[in-house]
């Protein structure tokens, strides 16, 4: 067998690696949203240069480990408290950039008010909310963004809005607020969303850093596990279900 | 240099405490009776002087959790509520114990349960005491029973907080908060650098990850229950330090007692008089006050009971919380009793003084 030569040399690179991702394997499933956005996180701190000056908020969920992935500092916040805690964080640290990553059951479910009321502050901290829909982490239940008609493990026949009410935009809400200044919707399932995804994400950092307020960037995610489906079937019934229920793009700022 | 001296109730001289030791932040949501903590707060405008944060949180969830986000980048940060508004927030107590990080905790305790009443009461004891949440922990505990001590704690608090990376609770009560007296003051005290924040607190605050050192992570999830277990374990072994090291408590004419009488914050107060009526009726009569409720002063009221105390009476504003960590240190060797009115009633000196010989003294 012919013997293989590395042929990749520093001056052939195009893309590599963001330096803030550490090596540990992720936990998430294949087909995940989470890897992707972790990703991107990491890239806009490293291309901002404020790797020193970021304090990341994790939250509980399935991205309660984020904190294994990014070589920054990390609090881990009680359930849906991510936002107090990172409002704490930022009023103490004024020059640190702190920023809070949260599922839609932390952020719209037990952690509304957290969420509503640093919003309505205007802390000056960025949001990035993950909406896939479902609990990941727990095993695939019923989350405030579950579709009408959805199944999961406790609305096993379908979301029946008689029985478990009803999903929310809690991004058009936020938006309403007068403390957000940037309110955005995105996704991650093609390579022309990620790009999209990750100048959001840049922009709602250099918000934070510039005291304009805070930066609400949701990213409308899958989870093929928690679906029960295939990664590509997942990414398809994300675009022909979840994204007309909550379109793409700028809400505000 | 001469020390300030003014009169002050209890509520402000905590705002005035707060912003003397030097203290970064306090978060915290209106409830009586000690709203006037945040209220002193914001009308001295600290941020103003020596750049100490004040913010009104939207609930005691949220505060306890901004108190969990400054506390984990090694501020020196505290709150205040009362019972109800602590039961809210008694969540986050687990996590602060769970991550190691410290913080002040003042309560100015009312009636309870539920929605209660808003006049002075003990009936916090446990809550304060066994931990108060989830998980296998203890706030260290402090009584003030004057409003000097609420100034003086302030300060202690901090210190314990820092030396034992845990929550400290001032557990005051709605006499002590509200009444007035005087307190001398302490001199302003600097709030801590950036670069003090760095040296002193290295090897774990969140200052941001610099290229050397690795990232710093404030978290109390585990997933593997040995590491759990083992992490648990040194928790333990703090609490132990705690109990070996930083017990405090005062006694009142206990030389030659043969009745003890045991009772914490305003009740110690109102329990110095049943001391002297008894005395003055012939009876050996003394008062042991534990100042630090956890640790328990287990060592020395077994120490009374071992040199011949012939009873203790335990009187809360209560119906008997305290009178269990007194019957664990007595271990059987006196009789123990529990005097205590509750809801916001207050035993007056004579109550407790008939309690005292219908329960122990002529039984």
């Amino acid at each position: 067998m012919a013997e293989l030569e590395v042929q990749i040399k520093e001056e052939n690179l195009v893309y590599r690696k963001s330096p803030l991702l550490t090596d540990k394997i992720m936990h998430y499933c294949p087909g995940c949203s989470h890897g992707t956005v972790h990703k991107l996180v990491a890239e806009v701190i490293d291309e901002l240069g404020i790797q020193e000056k970021t304090i990341g908020v994790s939250p509980v969920g399935c991205s309660v480990f984020a904190y294994n992935y990014l070589h920054i500092d990390w609090s881990q916040a009680a359930h849906g408290r991510a936002c107090a805690v990172a409002t704490g964080i930022k009023r103490t640290n004024p020059d640190k950039m702190v920023f809070t990553y949260q599922g839609d059951g932390d952020l719209a479910a037990i952690g509304t008010a957290e969420t509503i009321h640093a919003c309505n502050r205007g802390e000056n901290i960025a949001v990035i909310f993950i909406n896939n829909a479902i609990y990941g982490m727990t095993g695939g239940q019923m989350a405030p963004t579950t579709l009408i008609g959805m199944k999961t493990a406790t609305s096993p026949y379908g979301r029946d809005p008689k029985i478990h009410g009803f999903p929310y935009k809690i991004a058009d809400i936020v938006s309403q607020l007068s403390g957000t200044c940037y309110v955005t919707r995105q996704s991650v399932h093609t390579p022309a969303a990620v790009r999209k995804t990750k100048a959001a994400i840049k922009k709602a950092f250099e918000n934070a850093m510039a005291g304009k307020g805070l930066s609400f960037v949701e990213v409308v995610s899958t989870c093929n596990s928690g679906w029960k489906m295939s990664p590509v079937d997942a990414n398809k019934w994300m675009e022909e279900n979840l994204v007309p229920f909550y379109p793409l793009g700028d809400i505000k700022g | 240099m001469k020390k300030e001296v003014r009169l002050m109730k209890g509520n402000e001289v905590l705002a005035e405490a707060a912003i003397r030791c030097g203290a970064d932040a306090y978060f915290g949501y209106p409830i009586t009776p000690q709203s006037e903590v945040m209220e002193t707060l914001m009308e001295l405008q600290p941020w103003e002087t020596t750049g100490m944060v004040v913010l009104q949180a939207e609930s005691e969830v949220a505060a306890i959790n901004m108190v969990y986000g400054a506390a984990s980048t090694g501020k020196r940060v505290l709150t205040s509520s009362s019972s109800p508004g602590v039961s809210l927030m008694s969540e986050g107590f687990s996590y602060l114990a769970g991550a190691e990080l410290p913080c002040v905790v003042i309560n100015v305790t009312r009636g309870g349960p539920g929605l209660g009443t808003i006049q002075p009461s003990q009936s916090d004891y446990f809550q304060a005491t066994k931990g108060g949440a989830h998980g296998d922990f203890h706030l260290i505990t402090l009584a003030p029973s004057s409003v000097q001590e609420m100034h003086d704690f302030v300060f202690d608090a901090f210190e314990l907080a820092f030396k034992y990376r845990n929550p400290v609770m001032i557990l005051s009560d709605g006499v002590i908060g509200q009444m007035m007296e005087k307190v001398v003051l302490a001199d302003q005290r600097p709030r801590r650098t950036e670069a003090e924040v760095i040296a002193a607190e290295k090897d774990w605050a969140l200052t941001g990850k610099t290229a050397d050192r690795e990232e710093h992570v404030i978290t109390s999830l585990e997933l593997d229950p040995y590491a759990q277990e083992r992490f648990n374990e040194k928790l333990i072994a703090k609490y132990n330090k705690v109990r070996e090291n930083e017990v405090r408590y005062e006694t009142y004419k206990t030389e030659d007692a043969d009745y003890i009488i045991v009772a914490f914050g305003s009740a110690a107060r109102i329990c110095t008089m049943t001391v002297d009526m008894a005395r003055e009726a012939g009876y050996k009569v003394g008062l042991i006050r534990p100042i630090t409720l956890f640790p328990f002063p287990t060592k020395a009221i077994a120490e009374m009971a071992a040199k011949g105390a012939k009873g203790f009476l335990s009187a809360e504003l209560n119906h008997g919380q305290m009178v269990e960590d007194v019957r664990l240190a007595v271990n059987g060797k006196a009789p123990v009793e529990h005097y205590g009115r509750s809801g916001g009633a207050v035993f007056s000196p004579d109550e407790v003084y008939n309690a005292l010989l219908t329960k122990i003294i002529k039984k």
